[in-house]
């Protein structure tokens, strides 16, 4: 009996996981479904689900009216360059933390974290400003600091736990064995830590990637990425579901690819720590 | 050279005085061992030889130099660690060479001394396995060999073979006071099992609550343990240490005498006593048994197999030529 019974909870189970994976996926696979009707199709009342005529029209007007690679390329710079310019602030704040903590320790990793809070929103005017007499809106490099710096909470964070979790007998015998800290932190530290680095990694170069209020907000052409680049579809002169759904389609579909080969790494990342 | 000065060195956590001012010497070539009860300080007295720690107060001397302020790794001292702190990421080559490549030493001097350690440490045919791929014991070489390459001028070694098995522990103990022997390099050991410190050291350092207790070799403290404290916490088993009436009688405080100075007889003895467990090791047999007046049971030790079982009646004589007394202070009368 007891057997019957738990194959009926599994099979409840089962389909309760798989609706809950659908309901998310839906509005990505509506989207890419959009991206390959007519716009008539695209605001077809009832909604069409399969049955359209399917079409790479928008997709074309898409790479005619904006320059697709461009965009992506800056999404590219971004995303890296904050990521890499993180971890070059977060790899010693983090070891600092885990190894040689102070009283303060715990107030300042809540500090941080306190700062994504914040509604972004409540800071844009005097970023904006700062960002204009600077001479970096609009530019690569200006980006790369502000999405450094919103996302290093969460690097130092996410360190910090797998740091915390490298016995700190082995640091002390690099120690002894004549290790500059330095030395320390590259040949012993960082290569013992390599999959909480990749998870990190991954997950900030997501983070990165998807921002939109500040790429928006502080980026016109040069530097925009593209999220600026799907924003330019909702655009005054009207909806067009069906160019948008194919420039969203276009702008995720490099960061979904990514997300899916390194699923593995991502999941026992963001569950490190949790079930050890 | 490894001569090793502590002069009034003390430390303290916050507000808490871990070890309060001690002096001690360890001379060039000697084995010396740390030991007593967990907490004692005996961890972070050798933490503060190494450098790993900042002493609060005092100074240490290696070969004469004051190296109180040196970093670990200009101490000229290597250790090994109680969790064998091998690299997990690199294999046991590398691990052995990591000290020679921070101090840029050349590769084929390096190579050289990796092949002569793990041919002494029987690790030639595993020097290209990771220590996740090797057993406890052959990590402990590893950490062994990584601590030898260096050559220091004294080796640190944290309670090195508490995660290993009672067999395994027995062998690596030889194996390292056989080390000691061949290097004749300094050595300082710590640990708490008093086995480990009567069977290997040239000197052993007893610690109370960060106090030095005694300084002597193995046999003098069996033999002239300077207090109540010593007394019960070196030999195996465990000194009998009674007060009272029969402390009075020999006008102390407290009396020690030692298992296997207590003479067993069915019909006549000092003592009249009522055997309860005892425990047969075929060489040898301890009792335990319970006489009346006394508040804990006496352990007695007798040689070889003794036809002697459960609620037998006997009689014990002490040895009174090994009888140790304290005064009420626990200090040893002369």
């Amino acid at each position: 009996m007891a057997r019957s019974v738990s194959t009926n909870r599994k099979l409840v189970t089962t389909f309760f996981a798989w609706a809950v994976g659908l309901a998310i996926f839906f509005p990505i696979l509506w989207t890419i479904l959009t991206s390959f009707k007519t716009e008539a199709q695209a605001i077809a009342d009832p909604p069409i689900f399969f049955n359209f005529h399917w079409t790479l029209e928008n997709y074309v007007t898409v790479q005619e009216r904006s320059n697709y690679f461009r965009h992506f390329w800056n999404s590219v710079v971004l995303s890296g360059g904050s990521t890499l310019l993180g971890l070059i602030i977060a790899i010693p704040a983090a070891w600092s933390m885990a190894f040689v903590p102070s009283r303060r320790t715990k107030d300042i990793l809540m500090w941080m974290l306190s700062t994504k809070m914040l509604p972004p929103v409540g800071v844009l005017v005097p970023m904006y400003l700062i960002f204009r007499n600077l001479g970096l809106l609009d530019t690569q490099i200006g980006l790369v600091i502000v999405l450094t710096l919103i996302n290093l909470p969460i690097i130092v964070w996410m360190l910090y736990t797998y740091f915390k979790e490298i016995p700190g007998e082995i640091l002390e015998a690099a120690r002894m064995d004549g290790a500059t800290l330095r030395s320390e932190i590259l040949y012993v530290l960082t290569p013992m830590a390599i999959p909480g680095i990749a998870s990190t990694v991954l997950l900030n170069i997501i983070l990165a990637w998807n921002e939109a209020f500040w790429t928006l907000n502080l980026t016109a052409a040069k530097a925009a990425p593209l999220t600026a680049f799907i924003a330019s579809y909702s655009s005054p002169e009207g909806l067009f579901y069906a160019k948008l759904s194919a420039a969203s389609t276009m702008a995720i579909a490099p960061i979904l690819i990514m997300g899916w080969f390194s699923q593995k790494q991502l999941v026992r990342g963001l569950t490190f720590g949790a079930v050890k | 050279m490894g001569r090793i000065t502590l002069d009034k060195v003390s430390k303290a956590f916050g507000d808490v005085e871990v070890i309060p001012p001690l002096d001690l010497t360890i001379e060039d070539g000697e084995f010396v061992v740390f030991v007593g009860p967990s907490g004692c300080g005996k961890s972070t007295l050798l933490r503060l030889i190494a450098g790993l720690e900042d002493v609060s107060g005092g100074e240490i001397r290696i070969n004469g130099q004051d190296a109180t302020q040196t970093p670990p790794a200009k101490r000229g001292l290597a250790m090994v660690f109680q969790s064998y702190a091998l690299y997990p990421h690199m294999s046991v080559r590398k691990n052995i060479a990591f000290p020679m490549r921070m101090a840029s030493m050349p590769k084929d001097e390096q190579d050289r001394r990796i092949e002569a350690a793990a041919k002494a440490l029987n690790l030639t045919d595993y020097l290209d396995r990771r220590p996740g791929q090797l057993s406890g014991g052959q990590r402990q070489r590893v950490a062994i060999g990584r601590a030898i390459v260096r050559e220091p001028d004294a080796f640190l070694f944290d309670e090195p073979l508490s995660n290993l098995d009672a067999a395994l522990r027995v062998g690596m103990r030889l194996e390292i006071s056989e080390l000691h022997k061949r290097l004749t390099t300094t050595m300082v050991y710590v640990t708490h099992d008093q086995v480990e410190a009567m069977t290997m050291a040239d000197k052993i350092v007893v610690l109370q609550a960060g106090r030095i207790e005694q300084v002597g070799s193995p046999m003098e403290l069996y033999r002239t343990p300077r207090n109540v404290f010593v007394a019960g916490f070196i030999g195996s088993p465990k000194m009998n240490l009674l007060t009272g009436l029969e402390a009075e009688k020999h006008s102390a405080t407290t009396i020690g005498i030692r298992p296997e100075h207590i003479a067993i007889s069915s019909d006549s003895g000092t003592w009249k006593g009522t055997v309860g467990v005892s425990e047969h090791l075929g060489s040898d047999t301890f009792f335990h048994v319970t006489v009346e007046g006394f508040h804990d049971p006496l352990t007695v030790r007798a040689s070889g197999e003794v036809a002697l079982y459960y609620g037998d009646t006997i009689y014990l004589t002490p040895d009174l030529t090994h009888l140790h007394r304290f005064d009420a202070q626990g200090l040893r009368i002369a």
